[in-house]
């Protein structure tokens, strides 16, 4: 079996963002990077299936960004990936979905990938687009926000998130794309020794340029921070005064605190 | 300018934020005409054309029937934008149906300013516009961005919506409820909620005292409950509870839509969180800055004492 991983590196949203000079996206210098939070349960679902099939598949984790993506790739190298490909673009945050789907069907197209996994939607952009479009493109069956996952004789039972804790449960045969939603499993920390060993796995660059051939389908024009509606108290300092103040104003402006 | 609106059934039942794609479509200016696969019993009160598909032939669930039900809607009604809600339908079907156009899609739109949609990014610390390229478009609309004034009382003009193809690799087993809750936030006065913020396990017990100090129910955020440091019933959000009571605390709460969807209508809001800039600060009537597990005992001795 033959597994791809496709993981987006994406700034700490605890980060304080800045609009970047030309105003379209946010300043990518001074932010902390880590692997896209959805991403990170979609490389510990396939780690799991290698696993439960003995070792023998082989996955294939896979970035698109800049040099800094490499971090990333190692980390999911440490996890249990076996090989991983950089996909090189520092521009990568001007490409929309499409496009990123583009370059990740250009290079999976004739590798014969049975499983596909990626995040539901990417942290910073959330479009959740780029899974579906794959699965679309390719012709392969897809089912998304996966809070659970079963693999047995071919076939993928995965069990859907819908709103308000309800589920759905459907069926799918393999070859198949699935989306991975927070919760679906327990993401595992990398051992010291399986970071020694992920130094020796292959990682591979590929420039995105020999890969994408689509055009943009929808682009940026302005990125902005939210207005403030501003309506809110902030309390900041010493904490005794912050509770003094917080609950008198709970006295006054509610009608819980008697 | 022309607008299909992709209306839902969940069980058999019309999905209310069907009529909110009708709300975002007259903000668009747009003529509708709607796409469902439902049962004809529960079609959207509008007065529009309404494509019905029948779910007992389809199925509730098959996206590729569903992908080729909509596509046959569009080549019908030629449509400048398809609409969906960002909803586990929305967002597994409209990106499907982009591909197959190959034209672009804009996702989770909260508003339109000056012709281009706006969306949020960075968990709501960021806005952008975007423009998809010229011609036909996907959108997704964020749930509950869009309110439809008034009650519905249309009456839609149906057209059956037939395909050849009746059947698809993807099977739907069934559905499976949401778990049986052992706290019911529903009607408790005072919700004081943990985020990932409290750090650890043991934490929550920080919060959970500050709850009862309060005399309130605890609540939780997503990443509390899927790292198992609560049980499900207690979180608060669009795959939790829907909460509105008189006093909510969100104690290390980033403030993500999908959880500002489970409280916003809160009557009192306090946001207790390190970071001045998270999102939360926007919904709150009071932020706080502080860290929670150091302002938690001080408050907890205070309201003690009073
Ligand atoms: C389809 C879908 C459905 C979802 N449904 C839900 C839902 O129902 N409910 C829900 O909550 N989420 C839901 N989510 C997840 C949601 O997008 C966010 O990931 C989640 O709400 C984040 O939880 P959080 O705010 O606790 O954590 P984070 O976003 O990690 O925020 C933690 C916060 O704690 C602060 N902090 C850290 N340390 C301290 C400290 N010592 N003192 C004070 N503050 C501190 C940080 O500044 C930060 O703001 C859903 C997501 C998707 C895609
Ligand atoms: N630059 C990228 N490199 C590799 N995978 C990506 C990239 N961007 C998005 N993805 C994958 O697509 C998923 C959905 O992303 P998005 O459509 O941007 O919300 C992510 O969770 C990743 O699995």
């Amino acid at each position: 079996m033959n597994i791809l991983v496709c993981i987006k590196q994406v700034p700490d949203m605890e980060s304080r963002f800045k609009v970047n000079g030309t105003g379209d996206w946010y300043d990518e210098g001074d932010l902390a990077y880590r692997i896209n939070e959805y991403d990170e349960y979609a490389i510990e679902q396939a780690v799991q299936l290698k696993e439960q099939l003995g070792n023998q598949p082989e996955i294939t984790v896979l970035s698109i960004g800049a040099d800094r993506v490499a971090d990333a790739l190692k980390k999911a190298l440490a996890m249990g990936a076996d090989k991983a490909v950089h996909i090189q673009d520092p521009d990568s945050c001007k490409k929309d979905p499409w496009q990123i789907a583009d370059i990740i069907v250009s290079f999976a197209r004739d590798k014969n990938f049975d499983i596909i996994f990626t995040g539901m939607q990417s942290q910073d952009r959330g479009s959740a687009q780029v899974g579906v479009m794959v699965g679309e493109l390719l012709d392969l069956n897809c089912a998304t926000t996966l809070v659970g996952f079963e693999y047995q004789d071919g076939a993928v039972t995965a069990k859907r998130e819908l709103e308000g804790g309800v589920k759905s449960v459907v069926k799918l045969p393999l070859p198949a794309v699935v989306t991975c939603q927070l919760g679906l499993n327990v993401p595992r920390y990398p051992t010291l020794p399986n970071i020694m060993k992920a130094k020796k796995k292959e990682l591979l660059g590929i420039p995105a340029s020999t890969l994408l051939k689509e055009q943009p389908a929808a682009t940026t024009e302005k990125l902005y921070p939210p207005v403030k509606s501003g309506g809110g108290i902030v309390l900041e300092g010493d904490l005794g005064e912050m509770a003094d103040r917080l609950l008198g104003i709970l006295k006054e402006k509610t009608t819980v605190m008697k | 300018m022309k607008a299909l609106l992709v209306c839902e059934q969940r069980e058999g039942k019309l999905l209310e934020t069907s009529y909110e794609l009708a709300a975002f479509a007259e903000r668009l200016g747009a003529e509708i005409s709607l796409v469902l696969v439902g049962n004809e019993s529960q079609t959207p009160k509008l007065d529009a054309k309404l494509y019905l598909a029948d779910a007992a032939k389809y199925g509730e669930y098959n996206p590729p029937l569903h992908k080729h039900l909509v596509l046959e809607a569009i080549l019908r009604e030629n449509p400048d934008y398809i609409i969906f809600t960002h909803s586990s339908y929305g967002w597994d079907l409209a990106p499907r149906v982009a591909a197959a156009l190959r034209v672009g899609q804009v996702s989770e739109v909260v508003n339109i300013i000056d012709g281009k949609f706006e969306v949020s990014l960075c968990n709501g610390k960021l806005r952008r516009t975007v423009a998809p390229k010229a011609g036909r478009a996907v959108l997704t609309v964020q749930a509950g961005a869009f309110n439809f004034a008034g009650t519905p009382s249309g009456t839609p003009q149906v057209d059956r919506l037939e395909i050849a193809q009746d059947s698809s690799p993807v099977t739907f087993v069934g559905y499976e409820p949401a778990e049986k809750k052992d706290v019911d936030l529903g009607r408790a006065e005072i919700i004081v909620s943990a985020g990932r913020g409290v750090g650890k396990k043991e934490n929550v017990a920080v919060i959970a005292e500050l709850a009862k100090a309060f005399g309130g129910e605890l609540g939780a955020s997503r990443p509390v409950v899927d790292a198992g440091w609560v049980s499900h019933s207690h979180q608060v959000g669009t795959t939790g509870q829907t909460v509105s009571p008189k006093l909510y605390v969100a104690c290390g709460i980033s403030g993500a839509i999908q959880h500002l969807a489970g409280m916003k209508k809160s009557d009192f809001i306090v946001a207790i969180n390190k970071d001045k800039d998270a999102p939360i600060g926007e919904a709150a009537d009071v932020m706080v800055v502080a860290d929670i597990l150091q302002l938690a005992p001080v408050l907890v001795e205070k309201l003690r004492a009073a």
